[in-house]
C-alpha cells in the first residue's frame, strides 16, 4: 500500500505499478514529438511519452488549414500532414507512447504519478523529465462579460473541433470576439461551411493574429474586423440572441453612447492562450510571471535540475514550427544531462525594457551562440531590436514592423557572450 | 493604380505595394522574397488559394481534405459545394484522391486528415 498525496487530496494506492524510464516526456502533441525525435537521434533508447488524448498530434490535427511547416519542411502542410510528419518518426524509431494517460502530479525529483485506464495509477520515475504539456484557451469567466449564460458561446478551439473533427456547425450567424489566429482562422472555416460572420471585435487598436490571416481569412470574405472594440454585453435566454459590441478608450474602457446591437446565435472567443502549468506548479518550478511558463536557460531546462519544458507550454508561440525547433533543443538537451555531458557554466541574464516584453531563455549558461525568442508589447514600426551589455550597443537589426502577434528571434552570439562585461544583456527596442 | 497587399506567403506577411495598369503589373515593392512579387502578381492578375475543408465519411464521421494546388478564388464556394456533396469510406487516408481536377481548376481534393 501506498500513501501519495495529489494536491492535497490523499490516494491510498493499494497496488502500486512503477516503471523508471531514462526519459520521460508529457505531451504528445508538436513539442513533446519533437523532443522525443530529438533526444532519440541524440542516442537516448528509454524514452516515454506521456499523451492524455486518444492520439498523437495535440491540437495540431484539428488545425486543417494550411500554412504549417514553411520553415522546418520548406512546404505548406495542413495541420494533420504536419503532425504525421512526426507521428512517422516516432513510430520508425519505435519510441514507446502511452494514449489516454493523464499525469497528475510531478515532483522536482523527477517523479511522476499518472493514470490511464489499461495501467491504472502508477508512478514513473525519470532520469529527465520534457514538460510538454502545450496551452489552453482563455475561457468566457476569465472576460468579465455581463449579461446572461445562454448556450452558443464558444471558445475558438471548440467551435473548430467540433467542426473539423465532429462535423457539428456550433451556430449560423456568428461574432467573434479576438483577433487571434484561432479566431481568424475559424472566421473563415465557419464562413465556408455556410455561417455569417458578423464581425470579429478586437479589443487593442491591432490584432494579436498573423497579418496573412487576417488577409486571406477576413478581407478574402469582406469580414469586418473591429478594432478598439469589445463585447459588453450577452443577450438570450436558452441560446444566444445577439451581442453588445463598443468600442473602447485607450484605458480599453467601453465609450459610453457607441454600443451596437449585434443579433447573432454565436459568439466565438479568441481572446489569448494560458500555458498549461499545473503540474509545474505542483512541482515548485519557478514561473515566469510574463509568459506564463518556467523560466529556462537556452537549454529549455528549468530550475528544476533535469526537468525541460518547450512548445506553448512553456510561452505561446506563433508558428508550430518553432514549437518544434525549441523541442529539439530540449530534446538534444535533456539527452547531454541524462548522458552526463557537462560543460562550462557561466551566468548571463537577459532584460527586456518591457517594449521587448520576455525573452525565451531568460538565463544564458553557455558559451555559445543561443537564438533568443522575444514578443514586444505594441507595434512598432522602423524600429530596431538593440542588445547593449551595459551601456555598450552590441547588436542593432531594423526591422519594418514588429507586431505583438508575432514572435521575434535575436541571435546572442557566443562572442558577445564571451565579450560580456557584466552578468546582463539588455534587449529593447528603439 | 497602385495597391497595397499583404503577403499570405508565408508568416511574415509582407506588406507591398503593387503598380498596375488593368492587367499589366509596372512593380511590386515591399516584398522581402520573389515570392511575393508573384504572388501581388497573382493577386492583380488572377488571385489563387488552396481551399481546406473536410468530407463526411460514410459512418458520419468527417476528414480533413485540401486542394493539392491553389484554386481560383473566385470558386472557393463553388469548390466547397462539390466537396460537401463527397461521401468516402472510413478507411481513405491521406493523400488519397477524392475530386479529381475540381470544376477544371486542374487541382485534385486530397485526404490530409486521418490517422496521425
Amino acid at each position: 500500500m501506498e500513501l501519495i498525496f495529489h494536491r492535497k487530496v490523499l490516494i491510498i494506492v493499494m497496488s502500486t505499478n512503477n516503471k523508471k524510464v531514462q526519459l520521460a516526456i508529457i505531451g504528445g502533441g508538436p513539442a513533446g514529438m519533437s523532443a522525443a525525435v530529438a533526444a532519440h537521434e541524440a542516442g537516448v533508447r528509454d524514452i516515454l511519452i506521456l499523451e492524455r488524448d486518444q492520439r498523437l498530434g495535440g491540437i495540431l490535427p484539428q488545425c486543417i488549414h494550411n500554412g504549417f511547416g514553411l520553415h522546418r519542411f520548406g512546404e505548406e502542410l495542413t495541420g494533420p500532414e504536419y503532425a504525421r510528419r512526426y507521428s512517422e518518426l516516432v513510430r520508425k524509431y519505435e519510441i514507446p507512447y502511452m494514449l489516454n494517460t493523464t499525469v497528475l502530479s510531478l515532483t522536482r525529483d523527477r517523479k511522476i504519478t499518472a493514470v490511464s485506464e489499461s495501467e491504472g495509477l502508477f508512478n514513473i520515475e525519470a532520469d529527465a523529465v520534457i514538460l510538454a504539456m502545450g496551452c489552453r484557451e482563455r475561457p468566457r469567466g476569465a472576460l468579465n462579460i455581463a449579461g446572461s449564460r445562454p448556450a452558443g458561446i464558444y471558445s475558438a478551439g471548440t467551435a473548430q473541433k467540433f467542426v473539423n473533427m465532429k462535423g457539428y456547425l456550433p451556430g449560423k450567424s456568428v461574432v467573434i470576439l479576438g483577433s487571434g489566429d484561432i479566431g481568424l482562422i475559424m472566421a473563415r472555416r465557419m464562413t465556408l461551411e455556410g455561417a455569417e460572420v458578423k464581425a470579429v471585435c478586437e479589443l487593442m487598436p491591432y490584432s494579436g493574429g498573423l497579418a496573412r490571416n487576417i488577409e486571406q481569412c477576413l478581407n478574402d470574405f469582406s469580414i469586418p474586423l473591429k478594432f478598439s472594440h469589445t463585447v459588453v454585453k450577452i443577450h438570450g435566454e436558452k441560446r444566444l440572441s445577439g451581442v453588445t459590441i463598443a468600442a473602447v478608450d485607450e484605458n480599453r474602457r467601453p465609450i459610453e453612447g457607441s454600443e451596437e446591437f449585434i443579433e447573432c446565435d454565436t459568439l466565438l472567443l479568441s481572446v489569448g492562450l494560458i500555458p498549461e502549468n499545473e503540474l509545474t506548479r505542483g512541482a515548485d518550478i519557478e514561473l515566469d510571471s510574463v509568459t506564463g511558463g518556467a523560466k529556462v536557460d537556452q537549454n529549455r531546462q528549468t530550475d528544476a535540475e533535469g526537468i525541460f519544458a518547450c512548445g506553448n507550454v512553456l510561452h505561446v508561440h506563433d508558428l508550430v514550427d518553432y514549437v518544434s525547433e525549441e523541442a529539439a533543443i530540449a530534446g538534444k538537451a535533456a539527452a547531454d544531462f541524462i548522458f552526463g555531458k557537462k560543460s562550462e557554466k557561466i551566468s548571463i541574464k537577459l532584460n527586456c525594457d518591457g517594449k521587448v516584453r520576455y525573452t525565451v531563455p531568460r538565463v544564458i549558461t553557455e558559451a555559445k551562440d543561443v537564438n533568443v525568442y522575444f514578443r514586444v508589447s505594441n507595434v512598432f514600426r522602423d524600429s530596431y531590436i538593440v542588445v547593449k551589455d551595459g551601456e555598450n550597443e552590441i547588436f542593432r537589426r531594423k526591422k519594418i514592423k514588429f507586431a505583438p502577434g508575432e514572435m521575434e528571434t535575436v541571435k546572442i552570439t557566443e562572442a558577445m557572450i564571451k565579450n560580456a562585461k557584466g552578468d546582463t544583456l539588455s534587449l529593447s527596442i528603439e | 493604380m497602385t495597391r497595397k497587399i499583404t503577403c499570405i506567403i508565408c508568416p511574415r506577411g509582407c506588406e507591398m505595394t503593387v503598380d498596375y495598369e488593368g492587367k499589366k503589373v509596372n512593380s511590386v515593392k515591399g516584398n522581402a522574397c520573389p515570392r511575393g512579387s508573384v504572388y501581388a502578381e497573382n493577386e492583380i492578375l488572377s488571385p489563387v488559394r488552396t481551399l481546406t475543408s473536410t468530407v463526411l465519411c460514410e459512418d458520419g464521421s468527417v476528414i480533413a481534405v485540401k486542394t493539392d494546388k491553389p484554386i481560383p478564388k473566385e470558386l472557393i464556394f463553388e469548390c466547397m459545394k462539390e466537396i460537401n456533396k463527397v461521401r468516402v469510406q472510413k478507411s481513405v487516408s491521406a493523400p488519397d484522391i477524392v475530386i479529381e481536377n475540381i470544376l477544371g481548376t486542374g487541382a485534385n481534393v486530397i485526404i490530409t486528415g486521418g490517422e496521425i
